[in-house]
Order: structure tokens, then C-alpha cells, then sequence
């Protein structure tokens, strides 16, 4: 080596060359530059444009966040993974171009109202394929029924409250199974895939195979009112009469939790897509949210005057609908502020909701149903004027909107209705997910690969992304200890040493006159910072005695 | 009205034949994708168990030689050859794909204290408790020829240890001093000393060629410059260091396997501190070698195990031992960074494999973007305490892992003795020596 070596002893090596370099927003080439040989130009330079929405439905790291202090080597590291992430979600941004489907819609002409419109005009207006989803099948004989689609949205499964239980593939109507299970059927639910069912019936959960063979009986869940599958932990949600709030893993086979919910008699029950909480309506207005891992609610929200009598959550977790006694449906903002957003009397109450996949909401009030629809996928539905409406042969006894369908099912006293609803299926579903048109050996690839990633049932809490965010507590905890088991804080800025020079630079006074210089300086920043938090705190007590007027009840202000 | 309903064309979304692949249309929208967090980690956590079941690095072991193995060479150009020495002067010339040896030589009465290959694979050098330096043909002898070496040269005090030039006809040997000598000549072209005691190992830089470093019994690692024949500088150490070894990558930067039990990187242009103290051996370290990527190292202890550590963590990623593997004299990292070799005196050498759990042979593309997967995954949770356990745990026989727990009492003893004399003493008077600056006595230059 030519150079002479470096001095000094607090140079480290480069050891950038080592680590990922960072990442520098990728410069565009000058589009004078790329000129063909015969002149012309790229009339459109530079990367073709991504709507900003797009963008940030692929965007997850919450930038506001604030972390604690941390080595430059980490902050580094946080910077790339921060640049390589906006990268990502604008290559993600951009694939949406290949989504083949298009949403179905249904527009009214010259301010026509869509509610007006009848399911026997919307069926002469499409096509066959779509015209056949809708049909009525008449089954006066057993009662009630209620009914579940599978998560493919290609099997149904429906029960009747006399003990008639079937399961078919509803688009080739072909009929897997029917038997009468001698008993009252009280809800119905598929199980991780259409191989299997659970039937809640008058004393005991029975499962069943497919092909109607009675498979467990699961006395422990005794007078179950309801049920809610949880796909992605396995886990089978019980709420029974005698006010327990059952988890059955049903991969291994064990109750996982047994909760008292404390409340009397449970019979209104949904489940929260987006966090597997269970959402419990009680008789006295108010909605608990549930975790197998807790034995207490994870949070307690008064929703109505009434009892509540239906409650559902749309698919993202943002919003609950909820409708009580005092004939109200109301929708709850569940991220952030759980507040209502907006509020509607019905001359009827609604005994059952139901939200599809793309954010469209439909109430069961008596024999009919209304849907309400909302500007996008983002937005919470509209409940100035519904969407569509029907009239059902019998009073409504379960919802359901078929997964990647435009199509609802209605289960009521006269049997089971499957209705047409432009525009309420997600259009484009993703194979490696739920892919409707999956083969028996891409099933049970996907049985193993779902089982292998079954989330444990611990990690179920409001926040799905918790595991993701940085242990602040712990970290925290760590640097405490440390300081006390090494004696100092080996974190803490080193004091300065003067850099030795050369020339006669490096005597006592003027090592004296450097190292005055740095504490002074540092002496002024503190100053100037304690300065300005005295000014911070004297502006926030000015707001607060500014703000409210002041009333009686603050003395009970903390 | 204006109406449309989503009806898919199910010939857009099931195949044509059943020769056909599958069509798997993606939607990569996070709505259809709930809990990718906690599916994530449990993913990363079956990887990481799996990555346990898998690990099975021992790959061969190949014996013949009648005494403890003293060194080890590879060859240069052939990954499948590999040539040892033993203390009773025999060197073996071994074939790894077919796990034999292909040639014997008795080379010299006594120790082979040092052998080398010549940068271009025709020859080899071996320096012997006879004083002698012998040059010998890569190729054997031919029918009927007998095993006679290229050339001899006879010195007046024992050689230690021997290293070759990466690119020019020069090697280095050194014993009392260290010697540069030149193919041809029987004379050294020059000596460098510096201090009075004999120097164990040398070896040449491979990226900087001039450049040379060498341990001494008196805890010394000197460097020395082969153009201006002269030593640049020393460090000197709390116990003797007793080899280096270069990182191939970076000019600058080489590690030391001290007797202190801890191995020491270095960069050469900034000698007082260390840039990393690996420590996790729990008896001497006898020898280090670099992986050709300059990211990883592995060394050999006397404690009868090898540990791989990475350049930039003190501590080490995996430890191989065995039970019929006693204390390991050399180690060698195999030119496709693959493989380990390591020489222990009970006569044997051993193969591993460098990533314990890795599948060897062609990969088809499926397995290969798996792997990358699940590699990208425990990297992502590799800091969770569930992960970090699983991914952390190895296997220790019963004697290093005593010895693990009586060190770690000892080391806490004495960091709570310095804390309480830095408690209890005028704060400022007690200087604060970080570890890495502890083991450091003085460098000269």
C-alpha cells in the first residue's frame, strides 16, 4: 500500500463495504440521453405514474411511530429497510395492473333508485351464468334455517331448525350431503375447509364429515347458540345459553379457553377478520371483545339503549354494525376512537347484519332485507339510502354474503334464497388463499400449508401487527440492567478527547482552550433545550386554561 | 338500468389438460392476506427448528496417517486435493470426492512443522525438524522413478513454519528469524527479526502480496514489508498468538488465534485496538482460517472442537466436535467456502460441511427459492427470544460445557470486582478499559 496508514485510535475501519449499502432513491436517466438513433423521444419519460392510494394500502411501517435512541449502526439499517419498503410497495402498487376482474356495479338511469330495482329485473338483465346464482329453494317442512358458505365461496351448508342439515356445491349444484340429525339445529358453520362441518345442536356441537357422517360429538360445548370459525388459528368460537365463550382447536383436537363472559345467556356472537377477536352483544347494549388468551374482555363498548341484537364487522376491522332494541344500526369507527360514525333508526330492529368483502352491509329486518353500499372499498357504507332491497316468504334467520360472489345468501323460515347483489365480491381472489377454482391436490397442498402455519392462539390481541413493533418496555429493562452490571453506560457519548496534533497545537493550554470550547458548546444546547420546553409547557398551560369554560364537575378532572 | 355481475370465465382459471399446470392467479392486496405477522413468525419458527433437524455437518473422515497431524495445505487449483504433514514426517496427498489417499511421501525425519503450495499447483514446499526445506512435484513419480524431492535446503536452525507467495516465485519460512527466499537461490534474499525469540508461524498477505505477518513465542504478531525488507510494526499481546490468518477479501484485516482462548481481528493500520475480540473457546486456539467470501472465519482449539465465527460478532455461529476428535492442530477452510477440513493429533482429518444444515448437490429451482425463503425468514426473526433459542442451541460434550460455566463464574467475579473498585474509588481516578483494549499491552512501530 502507497497510502501511508491512517492515525489515530478512535478511527474505525470502513467497514461500509461490508454491510448493504444504502439505498439511494433510484435517479431516473436524463431523457435527453436516451434518444434513438432515429431522434425520436419518449413522449412519456420517466416511470409511468402510480395512484397514491394504491401505494399506501401496500405501505406498513407506521413512519410516526417514535423509537428509542439507537446505535448508528441500527438507525442505518432502519433507514434501508424504510427505502427498500416505499420501493416495494410501488413495484406491489404497480402489479395491480395485472389484476384481470373488474368489481360488478348496478347504476340507476336518469335518478333512478337502485332499491326500486327487483331481483326479477336484475336477473332478465344479465347473463345466464350470472342469472342462475339466484334461486329459491322451498323447504317449508324444517323450520328456519340458517346457513354458511365455505371460505372459497364455492360449498353451502345450511340447517333447519327441525334437524334437516345439508351441504352442496352451490354454483353446480351438486349435493354432497343431507341427513336430519333427529334434533334442533342451532347454527351451522364450515370448518377450514368444505371437508368438514360443525352443527350446534339442542345438547351438544356434533361434527360431521361431508358426506353426513357424524365424526365428534364435543360434550363439553353444551347448548351452543352460535358459532364463529376462526380460519387462520383453527379455532372454533362457541357461545352457549349457559354464558361460556368456548375455543375448541379443532387441528388438535382441545379447548383452548373456556371464558365466563359473565353476561347471562349469549346468543349474539361475529368475529372480527382482521384480529380473530370475537365481538359478544349482550342484553344490556353493550359489545365485549374477546381473546382466548384473556379471561377478561379485551374491551367493553355501549353501543345501544337496548340490548344489542346483531353485531358485524366488515373485513378490514375498521368498521362494526351493530343494531339493538332501540332500532337503531349504528356503525362503530373500530380503529382508533371507537366511536360511532353514523346512526340510523329502522322502523323495524335488525335481528341479524352481515358486511361483505368489499364493504357493502345488509341488514335482515323481519322478511326483509336491505343493503347499503358505500363510495369505495375504503369507505363505510351510507345509510341514507339503501342500496337494494328484498322481500323474503319468510322472516330472516341467517346472512350471508357468498366470498368472491356478487351473491347473498338469506336463510328464512320458507327455506333458502340466494339473492344477486352487483358489486358485492371481491373480483380478483388470490390462488395461493382461497381459490375457488382449486383442484383436489391444490387443496390439500393448502390443508398442509395452512396446518403448518396455524398461529398459535396466544397471539391473538387487538393489534394483529403487535408482533411486528419494537419491545420499547424491554429494551428499556435491558439498558438498565446493563448499566448496572457493567457499572457505566457504555452508550453514553464518550467525554471529548482533543485529537493530538501536530506543530506545537497539542500543548496543555491549547488542550485546555479545546476542551472549554466543546463544553461550552454543549452547555448552550442544553440551555437552549430547557428553554424551550419551559416555553412548550407555559404554551400547553395557556391552551388548557383557555380551552373549556370552567364547570362544576372539574374538580373530578385528574 | 346499468348492471354487471362478477362471473368469471372458468376457462381463464382451470387448466386445459392435465398436462397443464395449474393457473394461480395473485392478489397481493393485504386484505386478503390477514395476520402476516404472526403466520410470518411461525413460519420463521418452523424454519428454524427445521434448520436443527437438518444439521448434520459431518461429512467424512479420512485416516491413514500414523501420528498426530500437524499441518495442513490446500491446493491451489484443485478443490478436491488436499495435502497434510505429520509428526512423524510423513505427508499425504488425499483425494475429498473419493475420500482416499492418493499419494504417501516420507519427507522428513521428525516433525513436518510447515507445508505450502506454490501459487501455480505443480509443487509443494515442506519444512521438517531436520532443518531441511524440501520443494517437491505435485504430479507423482513417474513408473518406476522413485519419491525424490525437486529440491533440498539444508539450514542451520529449525524451521517453524512456511508460506508461499501468492504471485511471485518467493516464499517465506521462519524459525529464529524470518526469512524471504527465492526458488532458485539457497540462500535467504533477507532476514527481518525484531526481538529475541523464535517465531512460530508466518503468513503472506493474499491481497496486498508484499505484505507478511508473523507470531512470536514473546506474544508478538509482527508485520513486515517484503519490498523494503523490512518489519512496519508490531502489537504485543497479553499471551502468545499462534497464527494469523488474512482475510481475503480485505487487505487490511487478519485474525489472531491466541492462547488466551480468544481469537483477535485486527486492522492493520489501526494495531491498539482490536476491531472484534471473538470469544468462545474455552482452551487454546491453535488455528484460524478465513472462508474465501472474507464474511466468516473457523478456528481449531485445543479444547477438542471448531467454531465458526462471523467477521463482525464476537460470538461464534456453530461449534463441530465429535467424540473421537481430539484437540484439533489445524483447520482449513475449502476453497468454494463449503466445506472445513480439520487435522487433530489423533491422526485423522475430518470434512464438514461449513452450513450445517445445508442440502448438497444440484437444487431444483423450487428448493433453492424455499431455502432463500425460509433464509430470508430467520434472518427477519432471528432477534425474537423464542427464535433466538431455537436457532441459538447446540449440543456441547460434557467437558466444554463445565468448562463453559466455570469460566463464566470466574469472568463474573472478577468484571464484579472491577465494578465495585470503579464504585468505590474517586469517580475519574479508575480509568474504564473496554475489553477490546484490555489485551492489548503496546504496539510499536
Amino acid at each position: 500500500m502507497e497510502t501511508a496508514p491512517k492515525p489515530g485510535s478512535d478511527v474505525p475501519p470502513k467497514k461500509d463495504k461490508l454491510q448493504t449499502k444504502r439505498k439511494k432513491p433510484r435517479e431516473w436517466k436524463n431523457p435527453e440521453s436516451q434518444r434513438s438513433l432515429s431522434g425520436a423521444q419518449d413522449p412519456f419519460p420517466g416511470p409511468a405514474p402510480v395512484p397514491v392510494e394504491v401505494v399506501q394500502k401496500f405501505c406498513r411501517i407506521d413512519k410516526s411511530r417514535k423509537l428509542p435512541r439507537s446505535k448508528a449502526k441500527t438507525r442505518s439499517r432502519l433507514e434501508v429497510a424504510e427505502a427498500e419498503e416505499e420501493e416495494t410497495s410501488i413495484k406491489a402498487a404497480r402489479s395491480e395492473l395485472l389484476l384481470a376482474e373488474e368489481p360488478g356495479f348496478l347504476e340507476g338511469e336518469d335518478g333512478e333508485d337502485t332499491a326500486k330495482i327487483c331481483q326479477a329485473d336484475i336477473v332478465e338483465a344479465v347473463d345466464i351464468a350470472s342469472a342462475a346464482k339466484h334461486f329459491d329453494l322451498n323447504l317449508r317442512q324444517f323450520g328456519p334455517y340458517r346457513l354458511n358458505y365455505s371460505r372459497t365461496g364455492r360449498h353451502l351448508a345450511f340447517g333447519g331448525r327441525r334437524g334437516h342439515v345439508a351441504a352442496l356445491d352451490w354454483v353446480t349444484k351438486k349435493l354432497m350431503c343431507e341427513i336430519n340429525v333427529m334434533e334442533a339445529v342451532r347454527d351451522i358453520r364450515f370448518l377450514h375447509s368444505e371437508a368438514l362441518l360443525a352443527v350446534a345442536q339442542n345438547r351438544w356441537l356434533h361434527i360431521y364429515d361431508n358426506q353426513g357422517i357424524e365424526l365428534h360429538c364435543i360434550r363439553r360445548c353444551d347448548r351452543v347458540t352460535r358459532l364463529e370459525f376462526l380460519p387462520f388459528h383453527f379455532l372454533l368460537a362457541t357461545a352457549s345459553e349457559t354464558g361460556f365463550l368456548t375455543y375448541l382447536d379443532v387441528s388438535v383436537g382441545k379447548i383452548v379457553a373456556a371464558l365466563n363472559a359473565r353476561a347471562g345467556r349469549l346468543d349474539v356472537m361475529s368475529q372480527n377478520p382482521y384480529n380473530a377477536v370475537i365481538h359478544l352483544g349482550h342484553s344490556n347494549g353493550t359489545v365485549s371483545l374477546w381473546s382466548p388468551a384473556m379471561k377478561e374482555p379485551l374491551a367493553k363498548i355501549l353501543c345501544h339503549r337496548g340490548g344489542v341484537r346483531a353485531v358485524a364487522v366488515d373485513s378490514t376491522g375498521t368498521y362494526m354494525a351493530t343494531s339493538g332494541l332501540d332500532h337503531q344500526l349504528k356503525i362503530f369507527d373500530l380503529r382508533g376512537t371507537y366511536q360511532p360514525l353514523s346512526t340510523r333508526t329502522l322502523p323495524h330492529g335488525a335481528g341479524h347484519l352481515a358486511f361483505s368483502q368489499r364493504g357493502l352491509l345488509v341488514a335482515g329486518m323481519g322478511d326483509v332485507v336491505n343493503i347499503w353500499a358505500g363510495q369505495g372499498k375504503a369507505s363505510p357504507p351510507s345509510l341514507e339510502q339503501p342500496y337494494l332491497t328484498h322481500r323474503l316468504s319468510g322472516p330472516v334467520h341467517g346472512l350471508q354474503f357468498c366470498p368472491f360472489e356478487d351473491v347473498l345468501g338469506v336463510g328464512h323460515s320458507g327455506g333458502i334464497t340466494s339473492m344477486l347483489v352487483p358489486g358485492a365480491g371481491e373480483p380478483n381472489f388470490d390462488g395461493l388463499e382461497s381459490n375457488p377454482y382449486r383442484s383436489r391436490k391444490q387443496r390439500q397442498e393448502w390443508e398442509v400449508k395452512a396446518l403448518l402455519e396455524k398461529v398459535p392462539a396466544e397471539l391473538i390481541c387487538l393489534d394483529p401487527r403487535a408482533l411486528a413493533e419494537v419491545d420499547v418496555i424491554s429494551l428499556e429493562q435491558g439498558k438498565k440492567e446493563r448499566i448496572e452490571r457493567l457499572g457505566y453506560d457504555p452508550e453514553a457519548k464518550a467525554p471529548f478527547q482533543p485529537k493530538p496534533k501536530q506543530k506545537g497545537r497539542s500543548s496543555t493550554a491549547s488542550l485546555v482552550k479545546r476542551k472549554r470550547k466543546v463544553m461550552d458548546e454543549e452547555h448552550r444546547d442544553k440551555v437552549r433545550q430547557s428553554l424551550q420546553q419551559q416555553q412548550q409547557q407555559q404554551k400547553e398551560a395557556k391552551a388548557k386554561s383557555t380551552g373549556a369554560r370552567p364547570s362544576a364537575l372539574d374538580r373530578f378532572v385528574r | 338500468m346499468k348492471v354487471k355481475m362478477l362471473s368469471w370465465n372458468p376457462d381463464n382459471y382451470v387448466r386445459e389438460t392435465k398436462l397443464d399446470l395449474q393457473r394461480v392467479p395473485r392478489n397481493y392486496d393485504p386484505t386478503l392476506h390477514p395476520f402476516e405477522v404472526p403466520r410470518e413468525h411461525v413460519r420463521a419458527l418452523n424454519a428454524t427448528k427445521l434448520e436443527r433437524v437438518f444439521a448434520k455437518p459431518f461429512l467424512a473422515s479420512l485416516d491413514g496417517h500414523r501420528d498426530g497431524v500437524n499441518c495442513l495445505a490446500k491446493h491451489p487449483k484443485n478443490l478436491a486435493t488436499v495435502l497434510s504433514g505429520a509428526c512423524n514426517g510423513e505427508v499425504r496427498i488425499w483425494n475429498l470426492t473419493q475420500r482416499n489417499c492418493i499419494r504417501t511421501i516420507q519427507a522428513h525425519e521428525g516433525f513436518v512443522r510447515g507445508i505450502c503450495t506454490r501459487f501455480c499447483g505443480n509443487s509443494f514446499f515442506t519444512v521438517g525438524d531436520d532443518k531441511t526445506v524440501k520443494q517437491w512435484k505435485m504430479d507423482g513419480p513417474g513408473y518406476g522413478e522413485e519419491e525424490e524431492p525437486l529440491h533440498t535446503i539444508l539450514g542451520k536452525t529449525v524451521y517453524t513454519g512456511i508460506d508461499h507467495h501468492w504471485k511471485e516465485a518467493v516464499f517465506a519460512s521462519c524459525g529464529q528469524q524470518v526469512d524471504i527466499w527465492d526458488e532458485q537461490r539457497t540462500n535467504p534474499i533477507c532476514s527481518m527479526t525484531w526481538g529475541f525469540d523464535s517465531i512460530s508461524s508466518v503468513k503472506f498477505n493474499p491481497v496486498e502480496t508484499f505484505l507478511l505477518g508473523s507470531c512470536a513465542s514473546d506474544r508478538n504478531i509482527v508485520l513486515y514489508d517484503m519490498r523494503q525488507a523490512t518489519p512496519l510494526k508490531k502489537v504485543i499481546l497479553d499471551m502468545r498468538t499462534n497464527t494469523i490468518c488474512w482475510n481475503p477479501m480485505e487487505a487490511f484485516s487478519f485474525t489472531a488465534a491466541n492462547e488466551d482462548y480468544n481469537l483477535y481481528t485486527f486492522d492493520m493500520r489501526a494495531l491498539d485496538t482490536p476491531v472484534m475480540v471473538h470469544m468462545d473457546h474455552v482452551s487454546a486456539v491453535l488455528d484460524v482460517d478465513y472462508s474465501p467470501t472474507g464474511k466468516e472465519f473457523v478456528s481449531a482449539s485445543f479444547d477438542k472442537s471448531i467454531r465458526i465465527f462471523p467477521v463482525d460478532k464476537s460470538q461464534s455461529r456453530e461449534v463441530y466436535h465429535t467424540k473421537r476428535m481430539q484437540h484439533v492442530i489445524r483447520v482449513k477452510w475449502t476453497s468454494n467456502s463449503k466445506y472445513i477440513m480439520c487435522g487433530s493429533d489423533e491422526m485423522n482429518i475430518r470434512l464438514w460441511k461449513a452450513n450445517a444444515s445445508e442440502k448438497l448437490g444440484v437444487l431444483t429451482s423450487r428448493e433453492k427459492a424455499a431455502k432463500d425463503y425460509n433464509q430470508k425468514l430467520k434472518e427477519k426473526f432471528q432477534h425474537y427470544p423464542h427464535i433466538k433459542r431455537i436457532a441459538r442451541h447446540r449440543h456441547l460434550p460434557k467437558s466444554i460445557y463445565s468448562q463453559i460455566q466455570e469460566q463464566r463464574i470466574m469472568k463474573e467475579a472478577r468484571r464484579r470486582k472491577e465494578v465495585n473498585h470503579i464504585k468505590h474509588s474517586k469517580p475519574g481516578s479508575v480509568p474504564i478499559v473496554s475489553e477490546k483494549k484490555k489485551h492489548i499491552v503496546a504496539v510499536v512501530k
